[in-house]
C-alpha cells in the first residue's frame, strides 16, 4: 500500500508545472451589508430561514426558558426527555425535574443502552455552541456530556441557542471562535433544520434518518 | 455500427415517462438554483473565489495530501492510498475482515460507485446496504444512479410505490411520498442499529486541520459515520482543500448550485475517532484516498481543471442532452457534462471517447459551473485528443482517428487555403444543387434535407457590390 502512496505522490510531483493560480481571499463572496446585521436582524434572519425548513422557533428569556421548555414538552406529549445533567442548561432542567417528563441522562457509552436510545427516547435537549443567521444554522460541538447521537437519533431535537452567540456567517463564526487555533473537536456539526429528503420526485419529505422535528429555544 | 452508448440513448429516448421525470426534475433544480443567486455580481464573485480555492489546492496537491495525512494520522484517523479501484476495494475488505464484519451501511458516495464497492464486497460475502433514500431506492431496483446528487431522479412516486410494494409486501401500498419516506426510515433504522461498519464519501478534506467534511440532508451520512464502531471514508485524491477557511465559500456555492438550498440540513465535520471519555462515535476511522487516473489528469495543465469539480451536478441539471437522454444512457458512474470529460480521461478515449460527442456545445454547463471549469473547451480538447496524430497525456489519444475522416479534413484544409480551388469547388457545388439528395437516411427521418444555394456567397457579395477585400 505504501507503494501506492509513493507512486501517486511522485506522479503528482512530476507534473507540478502549473503557474500559480489566483489566491483565494476569504471574504470576496460576501455582501458588505451583512457585516452590519445587528442582533435583532440576525435573530430575524435566523428565524426566517429556520421556519422555512419547518423548524420551530421559540423566544424566551433567561428567566422563563424553563417554562417555555416545559410547555413544549407538554404540547408534544413527550414521555421522556434526554438531557445532560452536567451542563449549565441541563442541570437547571434536572433541578426542576418534576416539571418535565421523565428525564434521562446519557451516562454510559452508546453500546450499553443503544436499544433504549434508538427505540425508547422521545426527545433530546442540548445546548449549542452558536448559530449562523445567514443560513439559519445551529453550531454543535458534541462532547462527553452531550454526545453526537443526542441531536441525531431521537425523533425530536430541542436545542437552546443564546442570541449573543448568533453569528452572521459561517466564515465569521469559525474565525471569531478561532477553530483552527483551538483545534477541531472529534465532530463539529452545522444543523439547519429537521432531517429531510427530496429524493422522490424532488418533493420535500421531513424526518428521514435524523430528527423529524427540530425545536430551537432562543434565549 | 451501433455502439452501446447509441443503443442506450435510443432505448432511453423511447421512454416517455423517464424523459418527463428528468425534464420536470431538471426544471425544478434550475429554477431553485436561480432563486439562490438573486445578485448576479455576488454569484460571479463567489464563482471566482471558489475556483481560486480549488485551483490553489490543486497547485499544491502533493504537499496538501501529505499535510492531510499527517494531520489525520495525528488525530487518530488511519490513511490509506489506492491507485486503482481494485486496490481501494481490497483495503476496505481488509478492514472489514479485521473486524469480522459481515455487513456495512453506506452513506452516499460517488467514489464507492466508481470503485464498484458493493459488487466487489458482495462477492466476498459482505452485505452492503445503501442508506441515502435515493440510493436505497435504486439499490432495491438494482439500478445504477442516474444523477450524482439525486440518484433516483428518473423514478416517479408510482415507480417507487410499486418497488416498495414488491420488496416489502408487509407495508401497505402507498404513493404518498411522506409515507414512503417513513417506511424507508423504519427499515433503515434497524439497519443503522445493527451495522458494524459505516461507509461514507467526503465532500472536502481539510489539510490544515485534518478534517473530513460531509454535506447531506437526511442524516444517513451522520448515522453511517456516528453509530457503527468503524467508519471508512472513501474519496478521490483531488478533494483536499488547504485551509478550514476555504470551506464556507465552497459549502455555500455547493448547496446553492446543487439543489438550490442556502445550506443543507447537516454539515458534518469529522476530525477524529471517539476520544477517551466520549460516549459515541466510531472507535476507528479510516480514509481511503483513491487515484484511479486522477494523477494522470493532473499532468496536463489544461485538463487539470477537471479536478476542480465539487460534484454539485449543476452542469447536468442545465444540460439539454442530459435532460433528454437521462443519466443511464452514459453507461458511466458520472453522467452529464462533467461525466463526458471525466470518464474518457479516466477510462481512456478508446473506451469512453464517444461520450465527448454527447454535447451540443451550448455552453450552459460552463456558465453555471461553481468552480468555473471550462467544460465546453475541455470537451473540444478531448474530441481533438481522440483524433490527433501526435502524443498527449490523455489515455487513448488518437484512438478515435479514422483514416478517411482525417484525409477528408486534410483535403478540406488544403482546398480552403487555396482560393482558386475553393472557389471552383463552391461554384461547381452550387451549379449542381439540384442533384443534392433529399433523402439522407437517419438525418432526414425527422428533418428536411439542407438546400444548397444557387450561387456562392462570393458571387452574391460581388453582385451586391461588396469589394473583394
Amino acid at each position: 500500500m505504501s507503494n501506492a502512496r509513493t507512486n501517486i505522490l511522485s506522479r503528482l510531483c512530476q507534473s507540478s508545472i502549473q503557474e500559480t493560480p489566483p489566491q483565494p481571499s476569504p471574504y470576496q463572496g460576501r455582501e458588505q451589508e451583512k457585516d452590519d446585521w445587528d442582533t435583532a436582524e440576525r435573530v430575524r434572519r435566523f428565524t426566517e430561514r429556520m421556519e422555512a425548513v419547518r423548524a420551530e422557533i421559540h423566544h424566551a428569556s433567561r428567566t422563563d426558558w424553563l417554562d417555555v421548555l416545559a410547555e413544549i414538552c407538554k404540547a408534544k406529549g413527550l414521555n421522556n426527555l434526554l438531557v445532560a445533567a452536567e451542563t449549565e442548561w441541563g442541570s437547571a432542567i434536572h433541578a426542576q425535574a418534576q416539571r418535565f417528563p421523565a428525564l434521562k441522562t446519557y451516562q454510559q457509552p452508546i453500546e450499553t443502552w443503544k436499544s433504549e436510545l434508538f427505540y425508547g427516547i422521545d426527545a433530546a435537549f442540548t445546548g449549542t455552541r452558536g448559530g449562523i443567521a445567514e443560513t439559519g444554522t445551529l453550531i454543535l460541538w458534541p462532547d462527553a456530556h452531550e454526545p453526537r447521537t443526542m441531536s441525531l437519533v431521537p425523533p425530536i431535537h430541542i436545542a437552546l441557542l443564546e442570541t449573543d452567540k448568533l453569528y452572521t456567517t459561517f466564515a465569521e463564526a469559525m474565525q471569531a471562535e478561532g477553530w483552527v487555533e483551538t483545534g477541531m473537536p472529534t465532530n463539529a456539526l452545522l444543523v439547519s433544520g429537521p432531517s429531510k429528503s427530496a429524493d422522490i420526485e424532488q418533493t420535500l419529505a421531513y424526518g428521514v434518518h435524523g430528527p423529524k422535528e427540530l425545536v430551537v429555544i432562543l434565549v | 455500427m451501433t455502439t452501446e452508448f447509441r443503443h442506450n440513448v435510443t432505448l432511453n429516448l423511447a421512454k416517455p415517462n423517464v424523459r418527463a421525470n428528468f425534464r420536470k426534475a431538471m426544471d425544478g433544480l434550475m429554477s431553485r438554483r436561480l432563486d439562490q443567486f438573486p445578485d448576479k455580481a455576488e454569484l460571479e464573485r463567489l464563482r471566482t473565489q471558489s475556483m481560486a480555492i480549488r485551483a490553489n489546492a490543486l497547485s499544491k496537491l502533493p504537499e496538501l495530501l501529505e499535510q492531510l495525512e499527517t494531520n489525520l494520522t495525528r488525530n487518530g484517523i488511519h490513511v490509506h492510498w489506492a491507485e486503482t479501484p481494485d486496490e481501494a476495494n481490497h483495503i476496505v475488505l481488509a478492514i472489514l475482515q479485521q473486524h469480522n464484519a459481515k455487513s456495512l451501511i453506506k452513506g452516499k458516495s460517488m467514489v464507492s460507485e466508481e470503485m464498484g464497492m458493493n459488487h466487489f464486497l458482495e462477492g466476498h460475502g459482505i452485505d452492503c446496504l445503501e442508506s441515502d433514500l435515493g440510493e436505497f431506492i435504486i439499490q432495491l431496483a438494482q439500478e445504477p444512479p442516474s444523477h450524482i446528487v439525486a440518484p433516483a431522479i428518473h423514478k416517479s412516486r408510482q415507480d417507487v410505490a410499486k418497488l416498495f410494494n414488491e420488496k416489502f409486501p408487509d407495508i401497505p401500498y402507498t404513493e404518498n411520498i411522506d409515507e414512503l419516506t417513513q417506511a424507508a426510515r423504519r427499515i433503515l433504522r434497524d439497519k443503522f442499529y445493527a451495522a458494524p461498519v459505516g461507509i461514507s464519501g467526503v465532500n472536502f478534506a481539510v489539510a490544515e486541520t485534518g478534517t473530513l467534511c460531509l454535506v447531506e440532508n437526511e442524516g444517513n451520512g451522520r448515522m453511517s459515520t456516528t453509530v457503527p464502531k468503524v467508519h471508512i471514508a472513501v474519496t478521490g485524491i483531488e478533494k483536499v482543500v488547504e485551509k478550514l477557511s476555504d470551506v464556507p465559500p465552497l459549502l455555500s456555492i455547493l448547496t446553492r448550485s446543487a439543489t438550490g438550498q442556502p445550506i443543507t440540513t447537516y454539515f458534518n465535520m469529522i476530525s477524529s475517532p471517539r476520544k477517551p471519555g466520549e460516549k459515541d462515535g466510531p472507535e476507528e476511522v479510516h480514509l481511503v484516498l483513491l487515484d484511479n487516473g486522477r494523477s494522470n489528469i493532473y499532468s496536463d495543465p489544461e485538463l487539470l481543471a477537471t479536478l476542480r469539480c465539487i460534484r454539485c451536478g449543476a452542469c447536468m441539471n442545465h444540460c439539454p442532452v442530459y435532460t433528454r437522454i437521462g443519466g443511464h444512457s452514459y453507461g458511466t458512474v458520472y453522467p452529464g457534462p462533467i461525466g463526458i470529460i471525466l470518464e474518457p480521461q479516466k477510462a481512456g478515449l478508446d473506451v469512453h471517447g464517444e461520450l465527448t460527442q454527447a454535447s451540443t456545445l451550448c455552453g450552459a454547463c460552463g456558465e453555471v459551473c461553481p468552480v468555473r471549469i471550462p467544460i465546453p473547451t475541455l470537451i473540444n480538447r478531448l474530441r481533438y485528443d481522440g483524433v490527433r496524430k501526435d502524443a498527449s497525456t490523455t489515455v487513448g489519444t488518437g484512438s478515435r482517428r479514422k483514416t478517411g475522416e482525417a484525409a477528408a479534413w486534410k483535403s478540406w484544409a488544403w482546398a480552403a487555403s487555396h482560393p482558386a480551388i475553393y472557389n471552383f469547388g463552391a461554384k461547381t457545388a452550387t451549379r449542381l444543387h439540384g442533384l443534392f439528395p433529399s433523402n439522407m437516411g437517419a438525418w432526414t427521418n425527422v428533418r428536411s434535407a439542407p438546400q444548397l444555394a444557387e450561387q456562392t456567397l462570393h458571387e452574391r457579395l460581388k453582385a451586391m457590390g461588396v469589394d473583394h477585400e
